[in-house]
């Protein structure tokens, strides 16, 4: 199990080594930074000073071991659009997206769960064929005209929600948090749902289909046959057997939560680190796009490394394979 | 038969299409509604896409030909100033949207088909090659591959992009962009086919045939191009149909966010974009038919690609 946690943590460093090399390629090699940050009127000093601030006029080795060092203290230097530090932009706007990301992320596993339950249980009622169907239809809807619908059906149509912005938000101490106010709590609902419908739908399907496969399983009979209780068996003896499966992919689907958040947030123009990273890119603005790329690269590392390890914690079949195998 | 004097095949030898009719997929086809509805509308909606120029009643990127009075005219009903009728409406310049609609699908399907087209030639080829050679050909792609499932595909299209256009001077970005988009969407969709054609080929490489071939004296590289590949083509076709739909989701995507095909050459995700605008003003007629639209394209695709990986199943029939 040791040989196979560093293993799994090599390979980790190795993906975070590779996009540091992607993130650093594209500070060097695309586009000329001064000639985005200044404008028509500028002197041949003013590039001169420019190019000296930013570091650019020394040669490849130097800047990408400047690169390296700086960007594991996370610093990213400043952004060509708006000339202030990388760094701070990014945790101006995180709380926005980590907030987005934990609500949809929750309302996915409950939904996602709940429904799988349900359609599993209840597998030719009604009710379970509607919610298949739908499910059906969620995913091959592209999620942003699901935004464009819930804007539509909430916003213009019944004018229940707001339809872009996070609301009033409280600064806790440099978080700044829609959670306590109406007008945030409200903004929330629409984006939350657009990001997490894709998840939970996945999530649905995977917890009916675990679930099926189980409930035909011999301790289930057998458990039947003992008298238990349909509610102990389902939710006491299924359930607990088909979560491993679904606590990989819901550890794997929180990081395209992140990512897919983009798109969200460009839908309700909800001012989180996405919609930062697509203005980014419409402006070619490097320093953005590079510390983008690895915080979230970070970010999918930690939560693949995670999940491998909760693999361990969950199943205690793997555990004892491992001693006993010795790999 | 015989004295049939138009008969000009041997009736020993049934033509190609009738062989293709007879064939298992096609009584498959036959007797899937699904199938044939969706492969009836993707036929449809290509051929309106190719044809476009010859059906849309306007040209929406001619200027001359467009009024601006003519901006905003619900669709089916007549202008209030100049009585002009447009079937599906007008935008805020006076562009037909059915015709916008034609065009704009013209570049999501042109996009589509030559990002997946780039995908499966790169994905084929380091498939077949890491699959065949093994060692540290099939080590080096295989990892390279492993990095970049990661990240989802969107993510790495967008940088893709946002580097492309980087690279390529201002003025010609707008020009650009399509195949900017093309090489952006295909790059972040190989390794699916990659990882087929690896699987695939490392259970062909160990059947008499390939040793065969190989004892006597065929290249590596004629092995995998003429023995291997045509083996390995079905899964292949499964997978180009199904990444078909999500390049055109992929490309929808991009331009919706603004960071793809351009509002000059709009695509239909730019056509939503745009459409998006005019939502809380009440003109829903420009968002509504370019969404429609793209919604049955990626949904008969996305049918056609299940039905098809059911179809050529062995294990199914």
């Amino acid at each position: 199990m040791l040989a196979y946690i560093i293993r799994r943590v090599a390979q980790s460093v190795l993906v975070l080594l590779v996009t540091g090399f992607v993130a650093f390629s594209m500070f060097s090699f695309v586009g000329d930074p001064v000639e985005n940050m200044l404008g028509q009127e500028r002197t041949q000093a003013d590039v001169d000073r420019l190019r000296d601030q930013l570091g650019l006029d020394r040669p490849f080795a130097v800047q990408y071991w400047k690169f390296l060092e700086q960007a594991v203290q996370g610093n990213f230097g400043l952004s060509y659009r708006q000339g202030r530090p990388v760094s701070e932009i990014l945790a101006e706007r995180l709380p926005a997206t980590l907030e987005l990301a934990a609500v949809s992320g929750l309302l996915a596993l409950l939904g996602g769960i709940g429904f799988g339950i349900f359609t599993a249980i209840r597998r030719r009622g009604a009710a379970a064929n509607v919610i298949m169907t739908v499910s059906l239809i969620g995913v091959s809807l592209p999620t942003f005209l699901i935004g464009i619908l819930l804007i539509y059906v909430f916003s213009v149509e019944l004018g229940w929600l707001p339809s872009f912005g996070r609301g009033d938000v409280v600064n806790l101490g440099g978080w700044s948090t829609g959670f306590l106010t109406q007008s945030g709590l409200k903004a929330l609902v629409l984006p939350a749902i657009t990001l997490g419908l894709y998840q939970m739908t996945l999530i649905m399907r995977l917890v009916r289909t675990e679930m099926l496969e189980v409930l035909r399983m011999d301790y289930i009979r057998f458990s039947r046959a003992r008298g238990l209780r349909e509610r102990a068996i389902n939710f006491r003896h299924a359930l607990k057997n088909t979560l491993v499966p679904v606590i990989t992919i819901t550890g794997l689907q929180l990081g395209s939560i992140i990512a897919f958040a983009i798109i969200t947030e460009t839908v309700f123009q909800w001012p989180g680190v996405g919609l930062l990273f697509i203005n980014a890119i419409q402006f070619v603005d490097i320093p953005v796009m590079a510390a983008y790329l690895m915080m979230i690269s970070v970010m999918f590392v930690a939560i693949n490394l995670i999940v491998d390890l909760l693999y361990f914690a969950i199943d205690p079949r793997l555990r004892i394979d491992g001693k006993a195998g010795g790999h | 038969m015989q004295d049939r004097p138009t008969e000009t095949l041997p009736p020993s030898e049934p033509s190609r299409l009738a062989r293709a009719w007879d064939s298992d997929l096609a009584w498959s086809f036959r007797h899937t509604p699904v199938a044939m509805v969706s492969a009836a509308v993707v036929v449809i909606l290509v051929l309106s896409a190719v044809f476009a120029p010859l059906i849309a009643p306007h040209d929406p990127f001619d200027p001359g030909s467009l009024n601006l009075m003519n901006g905003f005219t619900p669709p089916g009903r007549p202008n209030a100033f100049t009585q002009d009728m447009f079937l599906l409406g007008t935008d805020d310049q006076g562009r037909d949207v059915l015709s916008t609609i034609l065009y704009g699908m013209r570049i999501s399907l042109f996009v589509g088909f030559s990002a997946v087209l780039l995908a499966l030639v790169i994905g084929v080829i380091l498939g077949l090659l890491a699959g065949y050679l093994g060692g540290w050909v099939e080590a080096l792609i295989m990892r390279v591959a492993d990095i970049q499932l990661t990240f989802p595909a969107i993510l790495v299209a967008m940088l893709i992009f946002g580097v492309a256009k980087g690279i390529t001077p201002p003025a010609y970005r707008d020009q650009m962009a399509i195949w900017v988009l093309i090489l952006a969407i295909g790059l972040s969709d190989w390794v699916q086919f990659a990882r087929v054609v690896r699987g695939a080929t490392l259970v062909e490489k160990r059947r008499d045939y390939v040793q065969a071939a190989r004892l006597i004296g065929r290249k590596p590289f004629s092995i995998m191009l003429r023995h291997i590949l045509p083996n390995v083509l079905n899964p292949v076709l499964v997978i180009a149909t199904i990444s078909l739909a999500l390049a055109i989701i992929a490309e929808a995507t991009l331009s919706f966010l603004g960071v793809g095909a351009p509002p000059t050459k709009p695509s239909l995700g730019t056509l939503i974009r745009i459409g998006q605008g005019f939502m809380f003003s009440g003109e829903w007629w420009i968002l509504l038919f370019p969404a429609l639209t793209l919604l049955a394209l990626a949904l008969s695709i996305n049918l056609l690609g299940d039905w098809l990986r059911d179809a050529l199943n062995p294990r199914l029939r």
